[in-house]
């Protein structure tokens, strides 16, 4: 399976047509504690760069961006009672959401992890 | 130049220049009478402005309280006069949450008992520290319940106020919501066969008045089954809500109301205050500020304005909503007021205001007038008069009684209606002096 990144922190996963987005580790360990997952609804259609949904953290509540176009078919219910996954397994169990490409083109916009790990770097 | 506006010329002109304006006029221009407009008179001494107002404030009718026989949103009450000795301590005298607020720990636990006395009221889970009016917090309730799932359609009852359902269209007219009437069966309740064949797949809320606006008391277990998967938008009044089953026993989802019977004076319609409550599913998507306590790094209890995330200082166009002020000191005044009166007391007002709006409606009904509705009320009713009901309303006012709210004011269909009320400070016999002036000659 291909992960990917994009360079406002998000993670891609993708499965045929359907990417598992989350936000990076380094992602989360700037943000600090997360308290609160503002998840969207399933069935919300979003283009590649909008807004997805929102973390809030103890220090700030900050926008997640769509890292590929698509409609959320599936959210990370467990987050509504355990948003701290976000911080403890931010690649894995703290996934965020599920959605339906619709231009899986738009993958290859997106960062390999050798070059992500390039960017946190310069972003440090 | 204005000497207190530090901008060049130069400067100005680079602004306009950047966002595309010729000149600075233009960006008025959406504004439909200018100042030039607007003929001020030049100023005046501070003597004749002072003379000028009294004479203008002489023309004041005031009513006494017992005769006050109109409610229809904005209630008399007796208002202890420690209310008004602690409310105008200057230490609570502002009219927003402080600057630097968690210096002011006074003010936040005054805030903070105010929330925990409006969740036991209405039953809700969370409280906000208040809204501007009763008015506008049904607005942001409706755009709240558009944020909680993003539908559009806004059932509400012909029987919520009529000035709250003007606010609420205005407050949500670039929200691409729409609004659909429910209207009343003969008892004077909402009409649930109708709202039931009302709701589709794009319905987001359904919002009933408690009392309603003609003072039945609505059935609120009925509406709740057949809009279990709306937003329930419940308008309560807190006097009614000490002696009537909470909002939140029938699964509402958002009380709102107007804190004005609570400690606050007729004053001619404001200001007032706005009470918020909802479950604390929703806390994020609610609008408005939020005290609570804490303990600071010593074990100390001390207050602090929390989920400060949603509002607009922090998230600025993202927040929650464009209101994250409140009317703290009309809160704090709340708070005071039922401080004062504690829980039995409210009950008392209550009970007492019951019993005096009953036996006028005993009394008016001997006169030969018959009650518009059958369904049970609280302090307010709604009686069918005769087609010349406005001018009697004026006679009556000449003999120093405000007599009940001509309906067809708002309401076509109800234009020989009026809507009474009494609370606790009507006694006897101002209500049997009013029905004997009701039914005079040449009244």
């Amino acid at each position: 399976m291909m992960k990917k990144y994009a360079k406002t922190h998000e993670w891609v996963q993708v499965e045929g047509k359907v990417a598992t987005v989350g936000i990076s580790n380094f992602a989360q360990d700037k943000l600090g504690d997360v308290v609160y997952v503002d998840l969207p609804q399933v069935g919300k259609v979003v283009k590649k760069g909008e807004t997805l949904m929102s973390i809030e953290s103890v220090k700030a509540a900050s926008d997640v961006y769509a890292p590929v176009s698509g409609k959320v078919l599936q959210v990370n219910e467990k987050l509504n009672d355990q948003p701290e996954l976000v911080n403890k397994d931010p690649e894995g169990e703290g996934w965020l959401v599920k959605i339906e490409m619709t231009n899986p083109n738009e993958l290859n916009e997106l960062l390999d992890e050798g070059a992500y790990k390039k960017h946190c770097e310069e972003e440090e | 130049m204005h000497p207190y506006i530090p901008h060049t010329d130069e400067e100005i002109q680079q602004m306009l220049h950047a966002i595309g304006v010729e000149h600075i006029d233009d960006l008025y221009k959406d504004v439909p009478i200018t100042v030039k407009e607007l003929k001020i008179p030049k100023g005046l001494d501070e003597f004749t402005v002072l003379s000028t107002l009294e004479s203008i404030a002489q023309k004041n009718a005031v009513i006494e309280k017992k005769n006050i026989f109109m409610g229809a949103g904005i209630y008399s009450h007796y208002i202890p006069q420690v209310v008004e000795s602690v409310s105008s301590r200057p230490e609570f005298v502002t009219a927003y949450t402080p600057y630097q607020a968690e210096v002011s720990q006074g003010t936040l636990q005054a805030l903070f008992e105010y929330q925990t006395m409006i969740c036991e009221l209405t039953g809700m889970e969370v409280a906000n520290s208040s809204m501007y009016d009763g008015a506008s917090a049904l607005a942001e309730a409706i755009l709240m319940a558009h944020r909680i799932n993003n539908k559009h359609k806004v059932l509400i009852s012909q029987a919520v106020h009529p000035e709250y359902i003007q606010t609420s269209r205005t407050y949500t007219c670039a929200q691409k919501l729409s609004f659909q009437i429910v209207p009343l069966n003969g008892s004077g309740m909402t009409d649930t066969a109708v709202l039931k064949n009302s709701i589709d797949d794009d319905s987001c809320a359904v919002v009933i008045q408690y009392p309603n606006f003609f003072g039945i008391v609505e059935d609120l277990r009925a509406i709740k089954e057949v809009a279990k998967d709306l937003v329930f938008i419940v308008v309560a009044e807190p006097f009614a809500l000490t002696v009537l089953e909470p909002p939140a026993t029938f699964g509402a989802d958002i009380v709102v109301g107007d804190g004005q019977p609570l400690g606050i004076p007729m004053s001619y319609g404001g200001p007032t205050v706005g009470f918020f409550a909802t479950l604390e599913k929703h806390v994020r998507k609610m609008p408005g500020r939020l005290i609570g306590e804490t303990t600071d790094v010593d074990g100390n209890k001390g207050y602090v304005m929390i989920l400060q995330t949603r509002e607009q200082h922090i998230r600025r166009e993202k927040a929650t909503s464009n209101i994250c002020t409140n009317h703290a000191l009309m809160a704090v005044r709340n708070a005071i007021f039922m401080g004062v009166l504690g829980p039995n007391g409210m009950k008392e007002v209550a009970y007492k205001s019951y019993s005096n709006a009953h036996y006028l409606a005993e009394r008016i009904q001997q006169k030969g007038y018959k009650l518009i509705f059958d369904g049970p009320f609280f302090n307010e009713f709604a009686v069918r008069m005769t087609d010349d009901y406005d001018s009697k309303w004026r006679k009556i006012f000449q003999h120093g009684v405000l007599a009940p709210l001509p309906l067809g004011w708002y309401f076509n269909q109800y234009k020989d209606g009026a809507l009474a009320c009494a609370t606790e400070v009507n006694t006897k016999e101002s209500i049997d002096k009013f029905v004997e002036l009701l039914g005079r000659d040449g009244i």
